[in-house]
């Protein structure tokens, strides 16, 4: 069965898509690098992302190695500037 | 203490008053209370800067600043932290960031507004445009926050910009 996720795109990241929000479907058992890979195999303008860009899952950093789960909210995180 | 030490968090796109941030800390057992102010400049690398937006993944943030400020509270042992991120376009002088903490002595307050500011600046999910005075702009460099990548790969720590 398919593996449905939302990614979620922001600032640099959000321009250099063109998107805020994505759906991407994967096989079962992909982790957070398996949708990066999966992302920046489509080509432009995806593979001008990180091979390791920090990423959030369901709002909490998660490590490349990170298993994923139906539905859920993938952010792709740009080295962050607050303050 | 606990999560009852924690006042006040917020992220969005209201102007901060930092008074306001102020009068949410203290206590009669608080001989200390401490505001720290971030405001946006007008200079950025000898490039002359006209404002500043701030982005933010908003539903994460707020919860990040919280696990922040509550992280302040319990080890640094403040009585009470108060903390505000603004979010859209900030004019020069405008108020980005306001942290307000009280304590007994005024050690753990100056630790613990250190300690917030500069785990925003480490892991907060917010993100800066600086818009020049010919009329450009750029996302500011900042920092990739602990806790992604790979674990022997070395994503951990990068690039900082202030």
């Amino acid at each position: 069965m398919p593996l449905s996720v939302n990614t979620l795109f922001f600032a640099s990241y959000r321009e250099l898509v063109g998107a805020s929000v994505l759906s991407v479907e994967l096989v079962e058992g992909a982790t957070v690098g398996d949708l990066v890979k999966e992302l920046r195999s489509r080509g432009a303008p995806f593979d001008a992302l990180p091979e390791e860009p920090a990423i959030a899952v369901n709002q909490t950093y998660a490590m490349m190695d990170e298993p994923l789960g139906q539905g859920d909210e993938i952010a792709f995180i740009p080295p962050v500037a607050g303050g | 203490m606990g999560d009852a030490s924690v006042i006040h968090c917020s992220v969005g796109p209201d102007v901060i008053d930092p008074g306001a941030v102020l009068s949410r800390v203290g206590s009669d057992e608080d001989g200390a209370a401490l505001l720290f102010v971030g405001v946006v400049r007008n200079h950025a690398d000898g490039r002359p800067v006209s404002g500043m937006r701030y982005d933010a993944y908003l539903e994460m943030a707020q919860k990040e600043l919280g696990e922040i400020a509550r992280e302040a509270a319990e080890q640094l042992r403040t009585d009470r932290v108060a903390v505000e991120h603004r979010t859209g376009e900030l004019d020069i002088g405008e108020v980005s960031v306001a942290i307000a903490v009280s304590s007994p002595h005024r050690a753990q307050s100056f630790d613990a507004a250190r300690y917030v500011i500069e785990e925003i600046k480490k892991r907060l999910p917010v993100w800066k445009k600086e818009h020049y005075m010919d009329g450009s702009d750029r996302w500011v460099g900042g920092v990739v926050p602990p806790g992604t990548g790979t674990a022997t790969g070395g994503v951990t720590k990068a690039r900082t910009s202030t």
